[in-house]
């Protein structure tokens, strides 16, 4: 059971600032966690920290029982993969070259193993990207691009996934797509955490639902309990009605 | 259905492929040049062709395909390490710290060090100087980001730059002479020994950046995507600029700085091979040393029996075609 604990977590980036302040909150496997909150909200820092990527936290952040910045970084890598925003290249690797780095944490020898080719073809399946797996990484749309991005981190076989803004750059087609193979991600056994802004979709495909401000956890519950009119209102400054939908979803509609 | 796994298969093609030019191009390159000789008699031995062949023209061609490998290799590193296409092996400014320790050796006439030639000697403290200086300026603490390593190569090229003009401006004819002639970077025949020491550097860190060559991967797309993926960006950034600028030391303190070959031959072999180190490695330190020999057996025979700098050549061969490959595939170099 993978589970992540974080006890009072706080970072800065050296000013007098604070990113991140006493965040208290623990996920367990499987879940599917929308993490919500205005710009600036320390989003980002926290998936960072969880990532491994921020050594330099306050506070306690364990996976499976142990410090993350006390893990070795190779086999932290084997069980948490990391999705950036927006991968832009320099150079002209092929989409299956970028899935192929995926293994790099079970990596022995100069080539893959059978093994490493296999977890690849099944995170290119998963994302429906075989079809394009010789093509150049940059000659690809948004949303082939993101599907890459996804299965590199599939294909790292991790038990949880941190995504920061996964659907960013694309259109409706490829964020619900996106969201339905996180979803299914989940279903197989998952800890899925991803940072979104677009907070229907959080409440269509998120099983959770954790909102920061100014570096505080401010709300943390199921979607549909998590966000009210009045959070709303709180946590983004903005007016918008919380909506029950005819099947008993809920929905946002914003405006005054 | 399994997919089908290309690249060890790549990689043989493209290595056997370079291999084979390279060691066509070895072979022939001893026999061009304004005197004629017969191989069969240089091979018995006999005055002047054994002399010719064996004692001028053999070890040129080994320093021109020693230094054309290792300046290609260090420019496909240092590209991928600073993410720069534009980056070449003397970025970092290893090249102007080797030419400001040249220059110094000129202007103090300073013939020998340590019982070697001067010039060799001062060059080379001179690049391991600008190395230390670059990496202590680059570094924060444990950190270490790309964007400051190259920002402060490009500091210390600007400061060992002006420093060789103030110095050229203080030389007597003489010295202006040399200097001119350092800063234009040419391959001149070594004895054996020099050789045999370049060898046995360069080989075995060439071996060990492919070795390294899926970690170069993870670094050319990025420092994040490196360490979410289990590797230390700092850790690499540190032993690949430390290798790469080994390799450049070397070569440019035997040579004086040779342009071009560390740009033109990695961005020729990426349009070709796209962007795998364990396939790009491996070709750019073949195809590299390949290109410095064709370039510098032109030079010795374009206007024999006089020579022309081989920097020069690579300059008029390399910036033209490299204009040519811009402007035909230049959105798979520059989006």
């Amino acid at each position: 059971m993978s589970s992540f604990d974080l006890a009072g977590v706080g970072f800065s980036y050296g000013g007098p600032a604070t990113q991140l302040e006493g965040v208290t909150v623990q996920f367990t496997a499987p879940e599917m966690v929308a993490l919500v909150g205005p710009n600036g909200a320390g989003k980002s820092t926290m998936l960072g920290v969880m990532a491994g990527l921020r050594a330099g936290y306050s506070g306690s952040c364990r996976f499976d029982g142990v410090e993350v910045r006390d893990w070795n970084r190779r086999s932290f890598t084997r069980f948490i993969s990391f999705v950036p925003q927006n991968l832009r290249l320099d150079f002209p690797f092929t989409a299956e070259q970028v899935v192929l780095m995926g293994r790099t944490p079970y990596a022995g020898g100069l080539f893959e193993s059978p093994e490493d080719w296999e977890a690849v073809e099944q995170a290119m399946r998963w994302t429906d990207t075989l079809a394009f797996r010789a093509r150049e990484f940059r000659s690809l749309s948004g949303g082939e691009r993101q599907r890459v991005v996804l299965a590199s981190a599939l294909a790292q076989g991790p038990r949880v996934l941190l995504l920061d803004e996964p659907t960013a750059f694309l259109d409706l087609e490829h964020q619900l797509s996106v969201y339905r193979l996180l979803r299914e991600q989940t279903e197989r056994g998952l800890l899925v955490i991803a940072v979104t802004h677009d907070l229907n979709l959080a409440l269509s495909y998120a099983s959770r639902l954790v909102a920061l401000k100014h570096g505080r956890l401010v709300a943390d519950g199921p979607p549909n309990e998590a966000l009210t009119g009045a959070r709303l209102r709180d946590v983004f400054g903005v007016s918008a009605e919380v909506l029950s939908r005819p099947d008993g979803r809920a929905w946002i509609a914003y405006g005054d | 259905m399994a997919i089908e796994r290309i690249e060890p298969r790549r990689l043989t093609a493209a290595v056997t492929l370079a291999l084979a030019v390279f060691c066509v191009a070895a072979l022939l390159a001893p026999l061009a040049g304004s005197a004629t000789v017969d191989w069969k008699k240089a091979v018995a031995g006999e005055w002047p062709d054994s002399e010719i062949l064996f004692g001028t023209r053999v070890p040129r061609v080994l320093l021109a395909l020693l230094s054309g490998g290792s300046l290609s290799l260090a420019g496909v590193l240092f590209q991928a390490l600073l993410r720069d296409a534009l980056a070449t092996p003397y970025t970092m400014g290893i090249s102007s710290g080797a030419s400001l320790g040249a220059v110094l050796a000129i202007c103090f006439g300073i013939r020998t060090l340590a019982g070697l030639p001067g010039l060799w000697v001062a060059a080379f403290a001179g690049s391991l100087l600008t190395l230390v200086l670059v990496l202590a300026i680059a570094a924060d603490g444990r950190r270490m980001s790309s964007f400051t390593l190259l920002l402060a190569g490009v500091t210390m090229n600007s400061i060992s730059m002006a420093f060789i003009l103030l110095l050229h401006n203080t030389a007597d004819f003489g010295q202006s002479f040399a200097i001119v002639r350092w800063l234009m970077g040419s391959l001149e025949p070594l004895d054996y020994k020099t050789l045999l020491v370049l060898l046995a550097t360069v080989l075995p860190v060439s071996v060990w950046l492919f070795v390294k060559a899926r970690q170069w991967n993870l670094m050319a797309v990025g420092e994040e995507w490196a360490a979410a993926r289990g590797v230390s960006p700092a850790r690499l950034l540190l032993s690949g600029s430390i290798a790469g600028s080994i390799l450049t030391a070397f070569v440019t303190a035997l040579t004086g700085p040779i342009g071009f070959v560390g740009l033109i031959v990695p961005h020729a072999l990426r349009l070709r091979y796209g962007a795998d180190h364990r396939v790009l490695m491996p070709c750019a330190f073949l195809w590299g040393g390949t290109f410095l020999l064709v370039c510098d057996t032109i030079a010795r025979v374009a206007m024999a029996p006089a020579e022309l700098p081989v920097g020069v050549i690579t300059a008029i061969i390399g910036g033209p075609w490299f204009i040519v490959l811009l402007r035909s595939r230049r959105r798979s170099l520059w989006v």
